[in-house]
């Protein structure tokens, strides 16, 4: 067990340093550097500049120069707007936690009810019907869901008015966010419910008398809830890309915003920090997850 | 049995057990001939691996509902371009002379010049079916097209995925030990990266630095930011297809006939080709399968956040996406791509999933 989970954390570690290498090298290979524009600068006030960022130094030594600054807790300016990312990140941060946490809260307890209730009603209406929304729910992008909802319940109908700062509704992004992990993990809970269900301690439990529920509850649904667990990683990521572009249909200052409006602009120092700090929450999501996992089913083994 | 044969089975003595064969029909004694022994076999049709499959997916009417919807979009991506008079980049011209009245028509309506022009010549103009855009160029035919380049990139991707998976899986999972664990550990660091994002930083940059090397060739066509996605989409997700082989080649390798085949001095290579992939090839189908509709579903975000092909080729994200600024007085303009994309996604999973209950061996 504590060899897994330090064999589990160094491969985080390294996926962490794979990405900041990939990231810093990926956005020294685009020409040109930040102070090259079509306003030129005189080149003795070009060559200060350079200095001042270290932009003079060979790329790896400015790699560990970043990465030195990084693990310091300094993420640098942006080169755009000239505030400090790391302020920029934290705030904006709040914005898309408050709204990726509910949508995967509303994700994980609607996916558990209806993947329950398709496996219960295994075949009848309830169950084909579940079936036919999560099959839609997975075949449909985020980004066209919430195009949809924004076209349909902002603009047609007027029922929740549009994003600003007045206004704070996050009703429709947050179910533009969830339908995608609610739907899989609806199909996840149904599979495993229906193992469970055919399993011999559930049979033993109706044969000792114990109520219906109560053997859904304690006996199916507790197992049911394993293969689930291990989705959360995944679906993390699932809900930290798709907020990029629910953030920006919705017009919400999120980091997901944040990181559109970096990618358009070119603006590579704001591009590289985003990256890493949703790449380093990613990483430990599927860390946390895996862990998770090993604690919760004791028939796993380690190897 | 002919007459002196007859004599021949006769009882000699009376009290013999012998069975006088004299008394019985001689033609009860005659050879089968062929056609009689064939009416005796019980047995059904041989049937091959791939026929069993096929009949078992005719029955799933979800996967051939699937395959009637993706023949039909496939037909008319095909067929439509060439009777459709215009094209995708081109802005609607009367008589030589740019239709400014032409932009954002709504479906099946003429601008006043093609009107004017109708009246005076009497020649019917080929309606739009979709409308037109802002930049009056006819919707349908970029619909078409956008429809052409996401399957496009969608197939090649996964093609793409499946050869680089299948070469380093099945070296990995084949020769085991040292050689495995290296590839392995390797293709754990890949899995573990953030795909998306990586995706996205590498578009940014290979959008940025491809140029220069591929203009004047035939790549310049396809489009920068087109090379990217392909470039992105072979550099990540062939870990997912090579964990996958490789885990079926462990498996199998440990059968017997693969042992007897090494015994008779197989060499590795023949006994890759002949032996292992015959054994993997349905697992190898249906994920392929599975991969199109998510790769396509990856090209449409990418192209949704401005990472896509470059104009004026389109795609069917980037049509949404263009769609966005004309929201409200155009909507048909967004849902009509959005639908498209649901419904080639939607068809090409269901077919997967039909694919795999259908010859995945081990479901059966």
């Amino acid at each position: 067990m504590g060899e897994y989970i330090l064999k589990r954390i160094a491969l985080a570690v390294v996926s962490v340093a794979a990405i900041s290498a990939i990231t810093f090298f990926a956005m020294n290979l685009i020409p040109g550097g930040p102070f090259n524009k079509e306003k030129a600068a005189s080149p003795a006030v070009q060559r200060v500049l350079e200095e001042r960022y270290n932009l003079d130094k060979p790329v790896p030594q400015q790699y560990v120069i970043y990465m030195n600054n990084l693990l310091h807790g300094d993420w640098g300016v942006s080169l755009k707007t000239g505030r400090d990312i790391w302020t920029d990140i934290s705030t904006k941060f709040k914005v898309s936690a408050r709204l990726g946490g509910l949508a995967a809260i509303f994700a994980i307890i609607f996916g558990l009810i209806l993947g329950s209730i398709a496996a219960l009603t295994r075949n009848r209406w309830p169950d084909r019907l579940i079936v036919f929304l999560t099959t839609l729910g997975t075949a449909m992008p985020s980004f066209v869901l919430a195009t949809l909802l924004l076209l349909v319940f902002c603009m047609k109908l007027g029922w929740v008015p549009v994003w600003s700062s007045q206004n704070q509704s996050i009703l429709l992004p947050v179910i533009a966010l969830m339908v995608y992990p609610m739907a899989y993990i609806t199909r996840l809970t149904k599979t495993s419910m229906l193992d469970a269900l055919g399993q011999d301690y559930v049979r033993t439990a109706r044969a000792k008398g114990v109520s219906g529920v109560h053997v859904i509850f304690r006996h199916a649904l507790r197992n049911a809830l394993i293969p689930v667990v291990t989705y959360v990683g995944p679906m993390v990521a699932y809900i930290l890309t798709g907020s990029m572009v629910v953030e920006s249909i919705f017009t919400i200052g999120g980091l997901g915003s944040a990181f559109v409006t970096s990618i358009t602009s070119r603006d590579y120092t704001m591009i590289m920090a985003t990256t890493m700090f949703l790449a380093i929450l990613m990483v430990v999501a599927n860390l946390l997850t895996d862990i998770a996992y090993k604690i919760i089913d004791p028939r796993i083994t380690f190897d | 049995m002919q007459g002196t044969d007859r004599e021949q089975y006769k009882k000699r003595q009376f009290l013999s057990a012998q069975i006088d064969l004299s008394r019985f029909n001689p033609s009860s004694f005659e050879k089968a001939t062929d056609e009689e022994k064939k009416q005796q076999d019980v047995m059904g049709e041989s049937t091959t691996f791939f026929r069993d499959g096929m009949r078992r997916l005719r029955k799933n009417p979800l996967a051939m509902g699937s395959i009637i919807v993706l023949a039909a979009i496939i037909l008319i991506i095909i067929i439509a371009p060439h009777i459709v008079p215009y094209s995708y980049s081109e802005i609607i011209s009367i008589d030589g002379k740019r239709d400014k009245s032409a932009a954002n028509l709504a479906p099946f309506e003429y601008s006043k010049m093609e009107q004017q022009y109708m009246d005076r010549t009497g020649e019917k103009l080929f309606p739009h079916i979709f409308g037109t855009d802002s930049l009056s160029r006819d919707y349908f035919i970029r619909v078409i097209y956008g429809t052409r380049v996401s399957l496009s990139v969608g197939v090649v991707a996964a093609i793409m995925v499946l050869i680089i998976g299948l070469l380093y899986g099945s070296i990995a999972g084949y020769f085991g030990g040292k050689v495995d664990l290296v590839m392995m550990r390797i293709v754990d660091v890949i899995y573990s990266l953030p795909d998306m994002l990586i995706i996205i930083l590498l578009s940014v940059v290979l959008d940025q630095t491809l140029e220069p090397l591929i203009t004047g060739t035939v790549f310049a066509r396809l489009g920068v930011n087109m090379i990217s996605m392909f470039v992105v989409f072979s550099l990540l997700y062939w870990v997912g297809m090579a964990r996958l082989i490789r885990g079926q080649i462990l498996t199998i390798k440990n059968n017997e006939y693969v042992l007897a085949a090494k015994c008779i001095g197989t060499k590795d290579r023949q006994i890759l080709k002949k032996h292992i992939f015959p054994n993997i090839l349905s697992v190898v189908i249906i994920t392929t399968a599975l991969q199109v509709p998510s790769a396509i579903f990856t090209e449409s975000y990418l192209s949704f956040l401005g990472l896509g092909v470059s104009a004026p080729l389109t795609s069917l994200g980037s049509l949404a996406n263009d769609a966005r600024s004309g929201l409200q007085s155009y909507p048909h303009r967004l849902v009509i791509p959005a639908l498209v994309i649901c419904l080639i996604v939607l068809a090409l999973n269901l077919l997967g999933d039909g694919l795999r209950d259908a010859f995945d061996s081990k479901l059966n």
